[in-house]
């Protein structure tokens, strides 16, 4: 059996997106340092189940740390105090006996709280859709050999293209920009040769509904690189920045 | 009943050609007018929608979670078939329909392999197409690697996140036509239940899971595309949402549930650490290409691995299998690590592991050259394990990972209720009772993105529909028992939670129906799962209130019907006297342990009509016939 740790857990408590919410002091014992972050919530949720309190809400999958479902502030951290880790990934070897650990959800206008620590990010879903794809139909595709793509290329776009779209990147960015998310995607796309046709459209279009969805601007604050789970590179806002300004000038250009 | 599958005629190689030439079509200005139900956003659910919402139809696309990118597809790691031949090392379709009719130990389809392995090599473009980033060699070609016991190079991967690249391109896909108006996004939307009207699919009710509000959505067609089951053993490598309620509460009202038996037993995971521990790991198997499995010789060597020599080690894959060696399929590799530890020759704490060793590897190749090729899988395993798998070698336990078994479906798709199509995972599929890697990825984008546009036209073109509202008395009888189900569930207030109902059925099933049976234990088994789905009935307790978010009460729902599901797929593991690929029934086995067939009973489909809970279903049987590929037995010595 291995090592266990006693903690106190403050936890954003809110019944629905339009309660206050507030904090709650819940004790969580004997903890296996070998638990996830997860694995201890749930094993709270279960005594609270059975203390005829209401568990407490949060947003979870894979536990693998690659669908992006799962996330809270830890201690003001998002995803807690490991570097390149997500909540599901985060073991409680890294907490001390006896610590306090305040938990609460992603802040941020454009991630509604929907209850607990679980928020509504459909607006990176409406960032998507309007315009980080290439618009290929399915049956139209050419062999895929056809186009060599250098490796250097391929492997960049595969960096970017690894963002889970958790939004740790969204709730440490003391703006709650959403630069880094949809820099990924333009970056990613941006450098294959199947993406160029839509390029400027795409950079344009996906920064145009990122300002709709009411999320702040970026001003190289760089949070969201040490927040992101994986890794994810500010040099791709960058790439964005680019993209978008010389999509802008070749619009006054061309008209 | 009679099954028919509806194989076209003519040879295998111009089967699938040959029927989209002759199936029905619907005139473009008429498919706007018909609605399609798609329930998944995976790889199948999401390939599918984006792709009949380009032919026209409108399309509504369902999933649990907050956005569709996050279905469980978006977990797999090592890499996804097609037969593209690149490597010039003698791969082609015919190469692969061969592999996987074999990897499945015959009981699959000729018809549909050979298809599966046909369409291959169209994926890869589509997603090449798409901008999925695969990973290339300097020439700036694809490059490819082998996989899962195939003496070929035809596997295609992203570093070990194989299944996110797919399934964002498949998302992206999807998303494009939200953006085009052609399909409407449902998120976070549980379905309840499947509604039939006069024998045709015709609608689905549904759970808002953050409202609570219980609704119906009719449509044309219902397309269920929501993975497998996995989770029925509480303990697997899937996600945490999969489930079989879709799939459960369509078989309750008449679609036939093909093979349940059929589970895949993943040879390298994580071991167990830990028993509040509710997720396995999952490593890669492509970590078998370099890392050697060992155990040592004398069960009472209790030396540190590293310290154990050469000659103290036995490399029981290498030694009995010398031609596959490590790289033997699954279901042989998992068995042969639960034997070494059942003899008392398991390592780590619990006795629950095998090594699996890369000193060999790093002496050959270097350190960095396995750090390219493995390190996230490294840094994971590190992570969780707290132990550096560069200096001790890790350990490994086969876990649940993977549901050979689902809906039975025909050629195009299409369960035995008309209407309702079935793709990816949910099907009982292409993989007979065993699934080689990097094959559930080819099937289910086959499926999606080629498959199901075309033969979704031929059901529509064939039927005339009437128009059904969600104003019919069926779907309001499905609604009605879906809030009273919820009320149930909410009202019993018991003493236990679900998650200790799940974790009890799940230790059943595992012991009783997991990598190896017996008739005995099955029984036992049949005797077990009914006590527990009383017990849940009368003790579970499920806080909190049906209008609003409310995560218990979803668990509670899909464990119901895991409780349901359990007992069928005890019955046909007691049914299917023979062993074969991930079924392994005791009582049939050779003399040295290997798997032993029945071609003379068993070489069907057992396809299992709903009699009411807890009363045996009724079996019914498709025969298998192979005309191309000889019924041999499957060695891999
Ligand atoms: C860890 C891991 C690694 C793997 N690696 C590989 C690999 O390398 N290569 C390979 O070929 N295969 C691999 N597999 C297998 C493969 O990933 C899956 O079989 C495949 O992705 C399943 O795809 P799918 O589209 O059928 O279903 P899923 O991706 O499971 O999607 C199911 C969808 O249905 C929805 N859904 C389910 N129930 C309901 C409901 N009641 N109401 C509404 N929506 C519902 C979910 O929300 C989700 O959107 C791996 C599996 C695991 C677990
Ligand atoms: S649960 Fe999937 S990333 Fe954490």
């Amino acid at each position: 059996m291995s090592a266990t740790i006693d903690l106190t857990l403050k936890v954003w408590r809110q019944q629905d997106r339009s309660d206050a919410g507030h904090f709650e002091t819940i004790e969580a014992k004997d903890i296996s340092v070998d638990a996830s972050f997860l694995e201890m919530l749930d094993l709270v949720n279960e005594r609270l189940t059975l203390d005829g309190r209401e568990p407490i809400a949060f947003d979870h999958d894979c536990r693998e740390g690659i669908c992006g479902m799962c996330g809270a502030m830890v201690n003001g951290q998002a995803h807690g105090p490991e570097s390149k880790t997500t909540l599901c990934q985060l073991h409680m070897r890294h907490f001390s006996d006896g610590d306090t650990v305040v938990i609460e959800p992603w802040r941020s206008r454009a991630f509604p709280v929907l209850k607990d620590l679980v928020v509504d990010r459909s607006a990176f879903d409406r960032i998507i859709a309007a315009g980080g794809y290439v618009s290929v139909r399915t049956g139209q595709a050419p062999e895929a050999h056809s186009i060599p793509v250098p490796k250097n290329k391929a492997d960049l776009a595969f960096d970017a293209a690894q963002c889970i779209g958790c939004g740790a990147c969204v709730a440490a960015c003391p703006n709650a920009s959403a630069m880094l998310f949809v820099a990924a995607k333009v970056s990613h796309l941006s450098l294959l040769p199947q993406g160029q046709a839509e390029r400027r459209r795409r950079a344009r279009a996906m920064v145009a509904q990122m300002d709709r969805e009411g999320f702040g601007n970026c001003s190289n604050h760089y949070e969201c690189e040490a927040a992101c789970p994986k890794g994810i590179s500010v040099a791709h806002i960058a790439r964005l920045n680019r993209e978008h300004l010389f999509a802008s000038v070749m619009e006054k250009v061309t008209g | 009943m009679s099954l028919n599958a509806g194989i076209p005629g003519g040879p295998i190689a111009s089967k699938w050609t040959r029927h989209k030439s002759e199936i029905k079509l619907v005139n473009p200005a008429n498919k706007r007018r018909h609605t399609i139900i798609v329930v998944g956003t995976g790889l199948a659910g999401a390939s599918a929608a984006a792709s009949m919402s380009e032919l026209g139809y409108k399309v509504k696309s369902f999933c649990i979670q907050d956005s569709p990118r996050r279905a469980h597809s978006i977990a797999a790691q090592g890499g996804i078939n097609a037969a593209k031949n690149y490597q010039n090392d003698g791969d082609s379709v015919y190469r692969l329909f061969y592999d996987t009719v074999k990897g499945g130990d015959f009981r699959a389809r000729e018809a549909n392999v050979y298809r599966l392995a046909e369409l291959s090599v169209n994926i890869i473009d589509q997603c090449v197409a798409q901008g999925v980033p695969f990973a290339r060699e300097y020439g700036g070609l694809l490059d490819n690697r082998s996989f899962g016991g195939a003496q070929v190079s035809r596997t295609f991967y992203a570093r070990g996140q194989t299944g996110q690249q797919l399934l964002l391109g498949a998302y992206g896909a999807l998303m494009k036509e939200v953006a085009n108006g052609g399909v409407e996004l449902y998120p976070r939307h549980e379905m309840l239940d499947l509604v039939v009207v006069d024998g045709h699919a015709r609608g689905i009710v549904t759970r808002d899971l953050v409202s609570g509000v219980i609704e119906s959505h009719a449509a044309d067609a219902v397309v269920l595309a929501t993975g497998g089951y996995s989770t029925v053993f509480f303990l697997s490598t899937n996600a945490k949402a999969c489930n079989v309620t879709a799939t459960w509460r369509a078989h309750r009202k008449g679609a036939l549930f093909a093979n349940p038996c059929f589970t895949q037993i993943h040879p390298t995971c994580i071991p167990v650490h830990d028993k509040y521990q509710c997720k396995l790991t999952l490593m890669s198997e492509s970590l078998r290409n370099d890392g050697r499995i060992w155990v040592p010789k004398d069960p009472s060597d209790k030396r540190p691995p590293n310290e154990i020599p050469e000659s103290d080690r036995n490399y029981y894959l290498e030694e009995r299998y010398p031609a596959f060696g490590n790289l033997v399929p699954r279901d042989v590799a998992s068995r042969a690590a639960k034997a070494q530890c059942d003899e008392g020759y398991g390592v780590g704490p619990a006795g629950r592991a095998v090594y699996l060793d890369f000193r060999d590897a790093i002496d050959r190749l270097g350190k960095a050259k396995i750090e390219a090729r493995y390190g996230n899988l490294f840094d994971m395993y590190a992570k969780i394990v707290n132990e550096d798998p560069y200096e001790t070698p890790m350990m490994i336990y086969p876990a649940p990972h993977y549901a050979m078994g689902g809906l039975w479906v025909d050629y195009n798709l299409m369960s035995n209720l008309p209407g309702l199509h079935v793709l990816g995972e949910a099907n009982f599929s292409d993989h007979g009772a065993n699934r080689l890697g990097a094959s559930a990825l080819m099937q289910g984008l086959a499926d999606g993105y080629f498959i199901i546009p075309a033969t979704i036209g031929h059901y529509i073109a064939s039927e005339r529909l009437d128009k059904v509202g969600t104003d019919h008395p069926e779907f309001k009888a499905a609604e009605a028992a879906a809030v009273e189900r919820t009320r149930k569930l909410l009202a019993i207030n018991g003493k236990r939670t679900v998650d200790y109902f799940h974790r009890e059925l799940g230790m059943l099933m595992w012991d009783r129906c997991g990598m190896s049976r017996n008739a005995e234990g099955l029984q036992e088994a049949l005797k077990r799962v009914p006590e527990i789905r009383d017990e849940f009935w009368n003790n579970v307790n499920v806080p909190g209130s049906a209008e609003t978010l409310n995560q218990s009460l979803e668990k509670a729902g899909r464990v119901a019907d895991f409780l349901e599901f359990a007992e069928t797929m005890v019955y046909d593991a007691l049914h299917r006297e023979e062993s074969c690929g991930g079924h392994f029934r005791e009582e049939y086995q050779t003399e040295d342990h290997e798997a032993l067939r029945d071609d003379e009973r068993f070489c069907h489909v057992a396809a299992w009509e709903f009699q009411g809970v807890g009363a045996e279903p009724r079996l019914h049987k498709e025969a298998l016939s192979f005309d191309e590929i000889h019924l041999v037995k499957r060695s891999y010595k």
